[in-house]
């Protein structure tokens, strides 16, 4: 569906190896977000990918507030919004009954809504499309990376391409090609974890329905005994449905079309759809022992891997990418690269560990491991008809929340707060003049600001918000007048400061730099 | 009725997940006892035959077949 030109580079010409500042492996979410968050720092980003084409069929499809948050302040949230489907009530369904029901986003004055669903083709389109607007970014498609080798000072990359191989070399390079990663294979790094025994079908169907925008899942369903299902609106009149189908189903049967339609129709009650997609699935949970190898970085899935009940998985690498871009660009300025990218690897790692603890928990809870995890499962399940005890066990996906981060960058606490988000948390919108917050953080440069509650002294190396005509900031934030946040260039908490503490401001900055 | 069924702990899948780990570091055939054991250490903690007598009432609902 969206097909690219390879190109020939003036590269592979070369009588020596070029050298890059960051090679990027990858024109994945991951990859393109990092990508394009460098540019807009000013720094010139080499994308590699070893196909030509957005891969169809069925991937992610929930992004979360976090991830659009970055992906407005790239610039490219717009059709994002346009295009998906906005949702933010989940029900969970014990056979034709409702026990369970959850509202994402009770809070009002965030700009972006608690979640879309759209194809990750969709997505990828258009941040491709951006990156191509961005003057610092060369993206080679048929660029398929066969070797790494560090050599202290650099990486050097060997590049396979229709016109055969070349040679580069790169300051940074960022692996954001996947579960399968090739780079980590060739690092011969270990990804371990656990595998779920349990099968799932993953049909993408096309239809017309008056399905209410939410997400839906039973437990032991009367069209699907026994087992669970999931139905999810994406945009184009397609709907993502999830049929668990036990340990011992045949993949090489069970993906047939005549196979798959009839527990389509069971559950639809008709059969008036189509088939756009059709995939089996055996979920792991796993993660690298550490992101970072030197001057060879991991973001995404080729650092971690969950389970899809969450929404877990592109969303937490656009926060690995949000996460890396400033600090890898902080280091190419001469920052300290071993306290910048030890945070990366420290504060993506725990939310790694975060993610996998929560989908492996509501993975098990889906598709028990035991005999008795099952009776305990069935059991809060009783209780939840009817009994609040049993309604907040029931566990069919906890949906992404970006994590907060117990960071070396962050200043503790000095003072007492009763509100607002602490320490190595993300930056919590609110409504701000014609806009929000997170306009002001994107006017402002995405770079390090001191958001106060009223006028303040200047702290040199910063910019400044002052929030304090926000309705909500106040509350929101814990704050009385003179009081200001840090926010690092990703938007996360650095410190805070009562008014009489703001002399303290400049060395939580210089600790949020990775400085000694 | 006294047995508060509302939700009580901040994080209900941690406690879930708590009974999760225990049976699993146990043989299954040894699961009931285990469980037994629990009962009998939960209900001398709350120390209470109304409370007790109330989570029996609604255990049983719960685990007998007919849908109430």
């Amino acid at each position: 569906m969206f097909q690219f030109a390879y190109r020939r580079s003036p590269d592979q010409d070369r009588s020596s190896p070029p050298r890059h500042d960051v090679v990027v492996v990858g024109a994945g979410p991951v990859g393109l977000t990092l990508a394009i968050d460098l540019a807009q720092r000013g720094r010139r980003v080499l994308l590699l990918d070893d196909a030509d084409r957005i891969g169809e069929g069925s991937r992610a499809i929930c992004f979360s507030k976090r991830a659009l948050e970055v992906w407005d302040r790239l610039g490219v949230a717009a059709p994002m919004l346009a295009k998906g489907v906005q949702w933010q009530v989940g029900k969970v369904f014990l056979r034709d009954e409702q026990v369970y029901r959850f509202d994402l986003l009770a809070e009002p004055g965030h700009k972006m809504p608690a979640f879309i669903n759209l194809q990750q083709y969709y997505a990828e389109a258009f941040l491709v499309a951006r990156a191509g607007e961005l003057p610092g970014i060369d993206l080679r498609w048929k660029n398929k990376v066969t070797a790494v080798a560090d050599r202290g000072g650099h990486v050097a990359v060997t590049i396979d391409t229709p016109d055969g191989p070349y040679e580069l070399e790169a300051s940074h390079l960022v692996a954001c090609d996947g579960a399968r990663s090739p780079i980590r294979a060739m690092l011969g790094a270990a990804f371990i974890g656990e595998t779920f025994e349990d099968q799932f079908l993953i049909a993408d169907v096309k239809m017309r329905a008056e399905f209410p925008t939410e997400r839906w899942f039973w437990f032991d369903p009367p069209f699907h005994t026994g087992q669970s299902a999931l139905l999810h609106k994406q945009p184009d009149d397609v709907w993502r449905i999830d049929l668990q189908l036990g340990r011992d189903a045949d993949p090489e049967v069970e993906r047939r079309p005549e196979r798959v339609r009839p527990r389509i129709e069971r559950m639809l009650g008709h059969g008036d759809f189509e088939f756009e997609w059709i995939s089996l699935y055996r979920f792991q949970c796993r993660r690298m022992e550490r992101f970072v190898h030197g001057r060879v970085i991991f973001a995404g899935d080729s650092a971690h891997q969950v389970s899809p009940f969450g929404a877990r998985g592109a969303n937490s690498g656009v926060e690995d990418a949000e996460n890396l871009a400033w600090k890898l660009d902080l280091t190419l300025s001469g920052g300290n690269a071993a306290a910048l990218l030890g945070s990366y690897d420290a504060e993506r790692v725990q939310a790694a560990d975060d993610n996998i603890l929560n989908s492996t928990r509501a993975t098990d809870f889906i598709a028990p491991h035991s005999e008795y995890e099952r009776m305990l499962r069935n059991v809060a399940l009783g209780l939840a008809r009817g009994h609040e005890v049993g309604k907040r066990m029931v566990n069919a996906g906890r949906l992404s929340q970006p994590s907060l981060y117990a960071s070396p960058l962050s200043t503790p606490d000095h003072d007492a707060w009763d509100a607002g988000p602490p320490p190595g948390a993300h930056l919590r919108d609110v409504p701000l003049g014609d806009g929000f917050l997170t306009d002001a953080f994107r006017a402002a440069g995405c770079r390090f600001t001191v958001l106060r509650d009223g006028a303040g002294p200047e702290v040199p190396g910063a910019a400044v918000i002052d929030a304090a005509a926000s309705p909500l900031f106040a509350a929101r934030y814990g704050t009385r007048p003179g009081d200001a946040y840090l926010l690092r260039p990703d938007g996360y908490v650095a410190g805070r400061f009562r008014a009489a503490a703001a002399g303290a401001i400049p060395a939580a900055l210089h600790r949020a730099r990775g400085a000694a | 009725m006294t047995l508060r069924t509302e939700s009580r702990f901040a994080d209900p899948d941690a406690a879930y997940r708590l009974l999760v780990e225990a049976h699993r570091k146990i043989d299954p055939e040894h699961g009931p006892a285990l469980d037994a054991a629990l009962v009998l250490l939960l209900a001398n903690h709350i120390g209470d035959p109304a409370v007790l007598a109330d989570a029996i009432a609604v255990a049983v609902k719960v685990v007998s077949p007919q849908r109430q």
